[in-house]
């Protein structure tokens, strides 16, 4: 065990505080789920991009610095430090791009990574349907085989920033005489363009962030499918695991989060009751124990252990955490915590901008719990396959 | 960065672990119940011949000169197996303080005998109000009035007190500090402190152990979720357990990291300056997981695991008892916030 950090890494550290001092935005681009805000949160994007920042574990052909799994994470501990904004390329970045660093073809790859990072092609992800949420497998959207590619039909929900977004991935059922799982095929499809309407949908905290797509034969070509044809299932798979697990949320994002609740909590230690100075500690010792949980996790892989369904785990401690941190906060605000965000005056000063913060922090927390797979259907991976209880 | 065991830690573990399944399944721990013994005569030798008990001393004492992670992970199977012995406070906390500040006679009487297997060692901080293990030790190190003081089993006035897990042994110690007794540290800053890292030690090794436990306690239930039926199928095909479980795990697999983080910067406290506050972090999410662990353990067994007959309570009750040792979770809780919280 060496729980230093090797001088590359601190070098490496350094490089990143210096460049994101001096770059990240100092006024707030609002929320990156309103289309004002995508709009301005892309301008971002493309600067980090052309600085070498947006992918930095990824192969420098593809706009990456080929930063070690360790040097990914201190990226990310540095940008959320910084209070760098939320990244809307992350359902291509983290998720998408991992799918296709593993199935996809060299010339899938040299067409789609480097506009994905700069934020040039955006990217949703199309898995719900109305009727197949937790049961993702009981989705019916089909393709059907035409001369050159595939004709999609079928309606996809919960679309993160679909109404904004140029291209999104899911699953299609391929072989209708094939069941549940097996059948399927992953797509890449368009949101623009005949034979796709997109109806953007407010969500709880008030952005236009999800979308519902509706697909009436959208043609895709062959070179859109990722994987072989009826094998979707297994290629989402390994998505899926990345969207749980610590691509998806790593813990410079919850330090960062916790840290901001140890100033508030300064701000409020007056009037705070001595049950809320502990949950504020409880908040800070959460967060370090995913840190730490985290670099144990990708010691694993570097080592080349398969770290499976660990991930599960993982998702719910955070998502969890995020929920009590964000409650914690509300509690020291007391009854200002009803101040909000004015979307329409993105200048908004003042107590509305640190106060309205955890308010819409604590809204977006809540999302935790039910995205990249419920907490129910984690807890019954977790109890199946890790602790090996029977499934029925 | 590098978080994991080598494997040489590894191999030490597994070692122990398997001395500790075939010497010490419960009916050795239920001994030491009907005993009130606190001890496991046969296993504790047994370790001593694995080198256990020298782990911690250097090499100029006649010991292996071992650190916190080589330890770490034979503390845990200690937990695991419910091993009644001192193994905290003799391997972990006062064989490495009375060699730090114990004058010469003191070592030479004590020394050798505790690296042996020979000789327990039992700790009092001071504000602790029962010794544990203090009416099976040889010697008890004792700090009160800033000074400290190892004094002989046979010098050492006991009031024996009942622990709701009877293979404890505590007692009351209502002891006059008497001057023959004293340690030579130097100065009282060297004394402060060899005291200090040994009350961090004291903490974390329980945490160690109550890792041990938490996972001792989890496998019952698993494996009772797995075995029982009702309804025509085992009670863990249903999700109202099988959720209960999960959540045992995540916190048992989140209180780790820290147990093992605190081990290092115990290892490397000359250069690691929180080492305080990270033993402190790891003592309160070990206490939490091992009472929820504790709780969800008992539930998911229902009736049975109400009974003295089943094997759980043994786990359970150490748990409870390890949770409050060495600062509880309100205790350490303060303790990080006076590490992070402004003034």
């Amino acid at each position: 065990m060496d729980l230093t950090f090797t001088e590359r890494e601190n070098a490496f550290r350094a490089e990143c505080r210096a460049w994101l001092e001096r770059h990240v935005p100092k006024e707030s681009l609002g929320s990156g789920d309103t289309r004002e805000g995508f709009a301005r949160h892309l301008e971002w994007e493309r600067e980090l991009f052309d600085a070498g920042w947006a992918a930095v574990s990824w192969p420098k052909e593809y706009g990456g610095r080929e930063a070690s799994l360790f040097e990914w994470l201190i990226f990310e501990e540095e940008y959320y430090r910084a209070g760098a904004p939320n990244r809307v390329t992350q359902n291509g970045i983290f998720l998408l791009a991992p799918t296709l660093f593993e199935f996809g073809t060299e010339e899938q790859k040299a067409r789609i990574l480097r506009p994905m990072a700069r934020g040039d092609v955006t990217w949703g992800q199309g898995w719900s349907e109305p009727n197949a949420g937790s049961d993702l497998a009981s989705l019916r959207s089909t393709a059907r085989r035409v001369e050159g590619g595939w004709l999609l039909s079928g309606q996809k929900t919960w679309c993160t920033r679909g109404a904004f977004c140029d291209m999104a991935y899911g699953l299609f059922r391929t072989d209708p005489a094939q069941k549940r799982h097996h059948g399927l095929t992953y797509f890449m499809f368009p949101l623009h363009g005949e034979g796709v309407t997109v109806r953007g949908v407010d969500r709880l905290d008030g952005d236009e962030g999800f979308a519902e797509l509706f697909l009436d034969e959208l043609f895709v070509p062959d070179r859109d499918v990722i994987g072989e044809v009826n094998q979707g299932w297994y290629v989402a798979m390994a998505t899926t695991s990345s969207e749980r697990g610590l691509t998806l949320r790593s813990p410079g994002r919850f330090m960062a989060t916790a840290s901001r609740l140890v100033d508030l909590y300064g701000r409020y230690r007056a009037s705070a009751e001595p049950a809320l100075r502990d949950a504020v500690i409880d908040a800070w010792i959460d967060a370090e124990a995913y840190r730490w949980y985290t670099f144990q996790t990708v010691t694993h892989m570097v080592d080349g252990q398969d770290v499976g369904a660990s991930s599960s785990l993982n998702k719910v401690f955070w998502s969890e955490m995020d929920v009590r941190t964000h409650e914690t906060a509300l509690a020291l605000i007391g009854d200002r915590l009803e101040l909000d965000i004015d979307h329409d005056a993105p200048e908004s000063a003042g107590d509305a901008v640190d106060e309205g913060a955890w308010m819409r922090g604590f809204e977006f927390a809540l999302a935790g719990p039910i995205y990249a797979g419920t907490n129910e259907i984690q807890r019954n991976i977790i109890a199946e396959r890790v602790l090996g209880l029977p499934r029925k | 960065m590098r978080f994991a065991f080598t494997e040489d830690q590894l191999l030490l573990r597994d070692t122990v672990r398997g001395l500790l399944a075939r010497e010490c399944p419960p009916d050795v721990v239920r001994s030491a119940w009907e005993a009130r013994s606190g001890r496991a005569p046969s296993v504790w030798a047994k370790l001593a011949e694995a080198g256990v008990t020298a782990m911690t001393l250097s090499e100029a004492s006649g010991g292996l000169g071992m650190d916190e992670l080589d330890l770490a992970l034979v503390l845990e199977e200690a937990g695991y197996a419910g091993l009644p012995d001192p193994l905290v406070e003799t391997v972990a906390v006062g064989a490495p303080l009375l060699e730090a500040v114990g004058t010469a006679a003191q070592k030479e009487r004590w020394l050798d005998a505790a690296a042996a297997g020979d000789a327990l060692i039992a700790v009092g901080f001071e504000g602790q109000p029962f010794v544990p293990h203090a009416a099976v030790a040889a010697v008890a190190l004792l700090h009160r009035g800033g000074d400290l003081y190892a004094v002989p089993r046979e010098e050492l006035p006991l009031e024996p007190q009942v622990s709701v897990d009877r293979s404890r042994p505590i007692a009351r110690v209502d002891y006059a500090p008497d001057a023959r007794h004293r340690v030579d540290a130097g100065d009282r800053a060297a004394l402060d402190a060899a005291v200090g890292v040994a009350f961090d030690r004291a903490a974390w090794a329980t945490s160690c152990v109550l890792l041990g436990l938490t996972r001792r306690m989890l496998d019952l239930a698993v494996q009772y979720a797995k075995d029982r039926e009702q309804f025509g199928k085992p009670i863990g095909a249903q999700q109202a357990i099988k959720h209960h479980l999960a959540t045992a795990l995540i916190r048992q697999e989140l209180a780790r990291p820290l147990v093992y983080r605190a081990a290092w910067s115990l290892a490397h406290r000359d250069s690691v300056r929180d080492h305080g506050a990270h033993v402190s972090m790891a003592k309160v999410h070990a206490a939490n997981a091992a009472r929820h662990v504790a709780k969800t353990a008992l539930q998911v067994h229902g009736a049975i695991g109400y009974t003295i007959e089943h094997d759980l309570h043994l786990f359970q009750k150490r748990a409870w008892a390890l949770a409050a040792m060495y600062g509880d979770v309100g205790f350490h809780r303060a303790r990080v916030g006076a590490a992070t919280l402004p003034d």
